[in-house]
């Protein structure tokens, strides 16, 4: 193996140990895989320590990037193809650096939180074997330097998800979610691997920095430009639930919350935000793919948002919350060079105040055993850390200032506006207000009110509580990373071009940004603050309906494409399968047993007759000649003196 | 001055009537007797051959053969003395255990 | 008819004719005696008269050991055999039933041979010179050229005297 090291002006320090914070949670999945049994914590050991090692990792790679150590790569060559190269390796800028630490942070919370939350249960070890191996696989989708590594990345993360949605399996419904899950990111990823082939073919070479280089430089045509991105965008559509592949994402809420918190709104999903600012170059290369991006994430923001006013499921008000964010980064992210660090920033933030909200919604859950908020109620009296927690969670959703969500969301809109894209403007805004309306209707109904459940809540144990907190005093004070009025710092960190953008602040944008959060705020109060039977939105009528049924794209997808695939097409393939190819293999069978028969037809009858008819006939004969044994001398001695006159008479004659 | 052909059929017919005897007589004594008839037709045959041909080599084989048909009379008849002891019968007719 | 020089039936021709007629004629009756001792007899008349032929034909030492031997010993070793296996004396059949195929085959042989003969030695042409053979020639020959077969022939003399005494000899605790 042949390394490359791309050597920046000041040595790389910790930098070049990022395979280090790749190979220990791998590590770990392998440790828990074959000793977790044995282990008094059921290997939960193995992968809290590997996934605390990350986090200082992490923060020690940030903090030698931040004194200017400068994107740093190193690679290997695996397996020369022809005049392509197979590499192994990583590259860390700002972007990477920061995202460990995001990776290691939730997935160091989330672990030690499912310690009590999936205390007892059937394949704890499993599941931590699992949460190992998704964290492993995500910084290796975060930290690769080529295309090829980054896809191995994106699909481990893939299976992890199923494997963790499925958690659960004896419920059908749960393996069914995990399965569409799959097959709907799966449905993204085609077009992924297309576009990474498309680049490939493009410029020789999958390494992304390389393949940066000569986008920036015009290398690429673009046509060709035009559909690498596009067809990226694809796998991006699948794996962060855009419109309109954003069907699994409520769905996979049937796994254990801390799956949610992590995988479903922390990390795996905003692998496609990663992607689109990693290759940002491509995208930005190409006129048109930014305009297709930004149409589609403010399709799915809307309609989002939308669906999570009607849900009676916490997780699932949440789920829908994540992909109408999750459209708020693509949203940033093709406002071009502007919206580059803002979009990015408001991943960041995000992943902070959501793995929150999930946490402790499934504190609630975990206490009142329903995740159905029409069965909560009242729940601040018994659950303080847990109600406070939520609450400021919800608040940085909202885009409270000075949470975190607020700095990061705000950013996003003022550049919309700043960019000249009334449209996604006006979106982003309505989204906001409806964000806020929904996240007071969760408030509200979790633990305002009466208990209307049936169970006996109570807070939950520390290890579950503190994760909260940690996550909590995170929502408030990373969106100061990001306030210009403190330097903006994260905009330093992670900018695109050399030089990072930093926008003045508005505060005329910030007081529209709030006052609309405010208007969603007072709308849900005066509709949920006190609990009635028929849920309010009802009155919405036939729209209610529309919003309930997801807008009927669940019926379309399932009878527009599953099921004719899988009675009609799958039907026809498996009677072609079984009728046909095995009808010729059984003919081939039948003939050949036939032949079979003949040959033993010919050779009991023929052969064996053959044989057995030689000994007969010799046994016959015999029995005739015996007779010929006398016994008596004087026959042998006729018999002799006949055949010498005979001899004598043919010699001398002949 | 005997003419060679008549030494020869006498010869031939002493052999011809042996076989009879061979062939048809019971009693093996008697077959034993036939035999030394054949033998003594064929010394007969070397005799008058070694006369004609003036080669004394026929009448030195004659001599042998005679000396061989007296060992052969000898175990011969002890054979049958045996057979009779064994079987109370010399009839050659009996004497068939190896047949089928 | 005979030819000037050329004697037409000579006495010893006369003799052994007589001979041999006498000796065919105790042949025939040889075989079909029905009492077994006159068979033996006979037998000594077949053999005295293929002795005399020996000595018409002047053979003198083979003519005498034939009747030494035969005549002397061997039908004395035939009447011991009848006696021992208590030969029937008396008149009963002594023939076997394939008597006819017998006289078929022997007259077969008598055909076949004497056309041989009188095809190879026509009768009037071959005649035998009556060299009357000193016995001490016959030694000569003997000891000269068959010194071999006549050492073998003492071996199968010694092996016929042990395996005639082996044989007839009756085993300890039979009988």
């Amino acid at each position: 193996m042949v390394a490359a090291e791309t050597l920046t002006a000041a040595p790389p320090g910790v930098l070049s140990l990022a395979w280090l914070i790749v190979l220990l949670p791998l590590l770990a999945f392998f440790l828990i895989v074959f000793l977790g049994k044995r282990m008094p914590a059921g290997g939960a050991e193995f992968g809290i320590l590997a996934v605390a090692a990350v986090l200082v990792l992490s923060l020690l790679t940030l903090w030698r990037f931040v004194q200017g150590g400068g994107p740093y790569e190193r690679s290997f060559t695996w397996a020369p193809v022809g005049s392509f190269t197979l590499e192994i390796g990583w590259y860390v800028d700002g972007l990477a650096a920061v995202m460990f630490v995001m990776v290691a942070l939730i997935s160091f919370c989330v672990q030690v939180y499912s310690l009590g939350y999936m205390a007892g249960d059937v394949r704890f070890t499993w599941f931590y074997a699992a949460l190992s191996l998704f964290t492993g696989s995500m910084l290796n989708l975060v930290a690769a330097n080529n295309l090829f590594q980054l896809l191995v990345g994106w699909e481990l993360v893939g299976v992890c998800s199923y494997l963790l949605i499925g958690h659960w399996w004896e419920e059908h419904v749960n393996s069914s979610s995990g399965i569409k899950a799959f097959i709907t990111t799966k449905t993204g990823d085609v077009p992924f691997v297309f576009g990474i082939f498309t680049l490939v073919f493009a410029t020789g070479t999958a390494n992304i920095p390389r393949i940066t280089g000569a986008v920036e430089r015009g290398e690429v045509a673009h046509g060709l430009l035009l559909a690498a991105a596009l067809l990226l965008f694809g796998g991006a559509i699948g794996k962060s639930a855009q419109f309109p592949l954003h069907v699994w994402l409520p769905d996979a809420m049937a796994g254990p919350t801390p799956v949610s918190a992590l995988i479903h709104a922390a990390t795996m999903v905003v692998a496609g935000v990663y992607l689109v600012g990693r290759m940002f170059a491509v995208f930005s290369g190409a006129a048109g793919a930014l305009g297709f991006v930004s149409t589609i994430a403010a399709i799915t923001m809307l309609i989002a948002a939308l669906l999570a006013m009607v849900q009676d499921d916490i997780k699932r008000v949440l789920a829908y919350s994540t992909v109408s964010q999750l459209a708020y980064m693509i949203a940033g992210l093709s406002l071009g060079e502007a919206g580059y660090t803002p979009g990015l920033f408001h991943m960041f933030t995000h992943a902070f105040f959501k793995a929150l909200l999930f946490l402790a919604a499934g504190s609630v859950i975990h206490a009142v055993h329903s995740n159905d908020m029409s069965e909560m109620g009242g729940l601040r009296k018994v659950m303080p850390v847990t109600f406070w927690t939520f609450l400021i969670g919800s608040a940085a959703l909202a885009g409270i200032p000075p949470l975190a969500g607020f700095w990061s969301k705000d950013e996003i809109i003022t550049a919309a506006f700043r960019e000249g894209n009334l449209g996604l403007w006006a979106v982003a805004m309505a989204t906001a207000v409806l964000t806020a309306f929904y996240m007071t209707r969760a408030v509200l109904l979790t633990f305002f009110g009466e208990y209307r459940g049936h169970g006996h809540p109570h807070e939950s144990p520390p290890v579950m509580t503190w994760p909260l907190l940690v996550l909590a005093a995170g929502s408030v004070l990373v969106g100061f990373l990001g306030a210009p009025q403190l330097g903006a710092v994260f905009a330093d960190w992670v900018h695109v071009g050399t030089r990072a953008h930093h926008e003045p602040f508005s505060y005329g944008f910030a007081a529209i940004s709030v006052a609309g959060a405010v208007l969603g705020i007072v709308a849900g109060y005066r509709l949920y603050a006190r609990w009635r039977e028929r849920e309010p939105l009802r009155a919405l009528g036939p729209a209610y309906t529309l919003l309930e049924r997801k807008y009927f794209l669940d019926d379309l997808y399932w009878r527009g494409i599953v099921q004719p695939v899988r009675d009609r097409l799958s039907a026809a393939v498996d009677w072609s399968n079984r009728a046909i190819l095995d009808g010729i293999v059984h003919a081939f069978a039948r003939a050949a047993r036939l032949l079979a028969a003949v040959v033993h037809l010919v050779d009991t009858r023929a052969v064996d007759g053959a044989v057995n008819g030689v000994a007969q006939t010799t046994g016959f004969t015999g029995g005739l000649l015996r007779y010929v044994q006398s016994g008596n001398v004087q026959r042998y001695a006729v018999f002799l003196f006949t055949g010498v006159i005979l001899l004598a008479f043919l010699f001398t004659r002949f | 001055m005997i003419r060679l052909p008549l030494a020869l059929l006498f010869s031939a017919a002493l052999f011809s009537i042996g076989v009879y005897g061979v062939l048809a007589r019971r009693n093996a004594v008697m077959v034993l007797m036939a035999i030394e008839l054949m033998l003594n037709a064929v010394n007969l045959n070397l005799v008058a051959f070694s006369q004609y041909l003036a080669d004394l080599a026929g009448q030195v084989f004659a001599l042998f053969v005679i000396a061989v048909a007296a060992a052969e009379v000898g175990i011969g008849l002890a054979i049958v003395i045996l057979v009779y002891r064994n079987r109370e019968t010399i009839n050659v007719d009996e004497v068939n255990l190896l047949r089928w | 008819m005979g030819r000037r020089g050329e004697p037409r039936v000579t006495p010893q021709e006369v003799a052994f004719g007589i001979v041999a007629l006498l000796g065919v004629g105790a042949a025939l009756r040889l075989v079909t005696a029905r009492n077994v001792v006159h068979a033996a007899l006979y037998l000594v008349v077949t053999l005295a008269s293929v002795g005399a032929a020996y000595l018409v034909l002047a053979a003198e030492f083979v003519g005498w050991v034939q009747i030494l031997i035969y005549v002397g010993a061997i039908v004395i070793l035939f009447l011991f055999g009848l006696m021992l296996t208590k030969a029937p004396i008396g008149r009963e059949a002594l023939d076997n039933q394939q008597r006819g195929l017998a006289a078929l085959v022997a007259v077969a042989v008598l055909i076949g041979l004497a056309a041989l003969v009188l095809a190879a030695f026509p009768w009037s042409e071959a005649r035998v010179q009556t060299v009357h053979v000193r016995t001490a020639d016959v030694g000569a020959v003997i000891f000269s050229g068959y010194v071999l077969p006549f050492e073998a022939v003492s071996f199968l003399l010694l092996a016929a005297l042990v395996g005639a005494v082996v044989l007839a000899r009756k085993d300890e605790g039979e009988r």
